[in-house]
């Protein structure tokens, strides 16, 4: 069986027997490795969690972080929700966009960046939060996007 | 200034209290012990005395809650702590896992005893990466040191859905579903996770009850207002000179925090609106702002408390841009259970962009007012009213703005408002030059 079958089975051990409780854990095993979850990935998950693949699609498309589509090599989330909003949310995504040559909810030619508008992140306090590959940047502003680019190394 | 009893940040900032040797040398841990040697009875009836209103929002007693479950019940009982914090203005909850893990550690364990349970989960926001890692790792810290018993602490992450901080939603979240509200009653005391008796609380709730262990319900209830005892960490967000959180007795005067604490509004220019509660509720005037920052004070000036969460608007925002940005959230995270919300916000977003664009009428005020009574007590969760309660606000209360849109026949901002052009999520499926004019 495949090392993502045995993590899995790992995960489902944390929860009541009979429970689906392990499948966003699961199907975010799946992701890490593949970075998205194609129909195979979720065939392979359904599998280890002897559910369903309509069960776990059901699910993929619940959730905003989990991808049906593929995603660059990194992501870059830029909250507009009104705090970031309120402190200039628009300036740092146009920024992002003229950096990269693409707009909000594109991936650069090459695969290597994905960029998107999100809801949210829970750091209104420290306006503009970007998550750069899942980890927060805080008090983001347009000067600070070559930079975070930079250090995305290419 | 009111006098600052730090609760759930005490000793944060001397030490680093994500390692257990540290909160331990502040005392930590010493409030499950008393805990323990005492009976579930006379717990529950201690946290029940010191009237702990949930942090999360709805402000009910976290005591009365615990006094609700079946203890009796043959099936396992379980102590959920909602830690999806989502509420745009929200970021108190995050400060509290990342900086003191190891008193919602302790608070997890004194409320398990209390409802004589062996089975905690820790619902955290699945965007939490850092968060998660702290708490993980204080977890498993203080598991290896022993200080469980029999107690097992999971910690599961979510994966982006706001509608999984509403608790039905988490439970059906958690149990592997879709995060969709469940109808009530049954209530998650009598009928939670995995059907069984469920106690679920907030972050902030669950990790204030170790100091009502330590000093002990009838000094705790001395500290804040009579009808809302204790602290609460209030997230100060938007157009203010020091936006971020603040440990502040509950009482303490609105006009305070922003003044005094968070500097003002930045720039030296004029306030214009304060939603309280987090982005969901009723705003409030500049002339408002003297209420004390309690449950029922902003309950009687037809606000709520809601997630402490205090988003300060300045006059440079427009308040048809305010409330459409807000709209397009409710509508993307409307779980779509419900046909008035799932399609009510919908029509709010189109409604409120025509008012924008200049091409509504007068009616047009009329009828986003009669689609969210449409929405009001016709949902399942608060999901849908959420949407309305803000967006009513700025109708009723700028409604000369809104009149000017429509008179106007466009945004009598010109082009000026903070809020210019913002992009939402849901934006982004269209998102094309020509589409892009077409927006805010």
């Amino acid at each position: 069986m495949s090392k993502l079958y045995d993590e899995i089975q790992q995960v489902r051990a944390r929860y009541p027997e009979g429970s689906r409780s392990a499948v966003l854990p699961a199907l975010r095993l799946a992701q890490e490795r593949d970075g998205w979850l194609s129909r195979e990935t979720l065939e392979e998950v359904a599998d280890a969690l002897e559910v369903t693949p309509a069960f776990c699609y059901s699910i993929a498309t619940f959730y905003d972080m989990l991808h049906l589509e593929p995603v660059g090599r990194h992501t870059i989330d830029v909250c507009t929700n009104l705090p970031c909003a309120l402190c200039g949310a628009q300036e740092v995504l146009e920024a992002f966009e003229s950096e990269l040559g693409i707009r909000a909810g594109e991936t650069t030619p090459q695969g290597e960046i994905t960029l998107r508008a999100v809801e949210c992140l829970g750091g209104c306090g420290y306006a503009t939060v970007v998550a750069v590959n899942d980890r927060y940047r805080q008090h983001v502003r347009p000067e600070t996007v070559p930079e975070i680019l930079g250090g995305l190394g290419g | 200034m009111a006098e600052l009893h730090e609760v759930l940040l005490a000793g944060a900032d001397e030490r680093d209290l994500t390692q257990l040797a540290e909160y331990r040398a502040i005392g930590g841990y010493s409030g499950v012990e008393k805990a323990r040697a005492m009976t579930s009875d006379a717990l529950i009836a201690e946290l029940e005395k010191a009237v702990l209103r949930g942090r999360g929002g709805a402000g009910f007693p976290m005591g009365r809650k615990a006094s609700l479950i079946d203890r009796k019940s043959p099936k396992p009982k379980y102590l959920v702590v909602n830690a999806d914090e989502s509420e745009p203005g929200a970021f108190k909850d995050r400060e509290v896992m990342a900086r003191v893990p190891h008193r919602l550690i302790e608070g997890c364990l004194i409320a398990a005893h209390a409802i004589e349970s062996t089975d905690v989960f820790v619902y955290i926001r699945g965007e939490y990466l850092a968060e998660y890692e702290i708490l993980a790792a204080a977890v498993e810290e203080a598991r290896a040191a022993g200080i469980f018993g029999d107690v097992r602490i999971t910690v599961h992450r979510g994966a982006g859905a706001y509608i999984c901080g509403e608790e039905t939603a988490l439970l059906e979240s958690l149990e592997g579903k879709r995060g969709q509200p469940r109808p009530r009653p049954p209530f998650p005391p009598i009928q939670g996770l995995y059907a069984a008796p469920t106690q679920i609380n907030n972050v902030c709730t669950i990790a204030t009850v170790p100091a009502i262990v330590e000093m002990g319900a009838e000094e705790f209830a001395k500290t804040g207002v009579p009808s809302s005892p204790g602290t609460t960490i209030f997230s100060v967000s938007g157009n203010v000179a020091r936006p971020g959180n603040y440990e502040l007795d509950l009482g303490t005067p609105m006009r305070e925090l922003i003044y005094e604490h968070a500097g003002g509004i930045a720039g030296g220019r004029e306030l214009k609106a304060v939603v309280p509660g987090g982005s969901s509720v009723p705003a409030l005037s500049p002339d408002q702002i003297d209420v004390p920052l309690d449950y029922d004070s902003l309950g009687a000036i037809g606000t709520f408390f809601g997630a402490a969460s205090l988003i300060v608007v300045d006059d440079r925002c427009c308040m048809v841009q305010l409330a459409l940005r807000s709209t397009k959230f409710y509508m993307h995270e409307s779980c779509g259970k419900c046909t008035p919300c799932r399609v009510g916000t919908r029509w709010m977003v189109q409604i409120l962009e025509s008012i924008e664009n200049g091409t509504a009428s007068h009616a047009d005020l009329e009828l986003l007012d009669s689609v969210g009574d449409d929405i009001l007590g016709k949902v399942l969760c608060a999901l849908g009213e959420f949407a309305v309660y803000p967006v009513a606000s700025y109708l009723h209360k700028w409604r000369d703005e809104f009149v000017a849109h429509v008179e106007q026949g466009g945004c009598p901002f010109g082009g000026s408002s903070s809020l210019q052009g913002i992009l939402a999520p849901s934006d982004m499926h269209a998102h094309s030059p020509a589409g892009q004019e077409a927006l805010v």
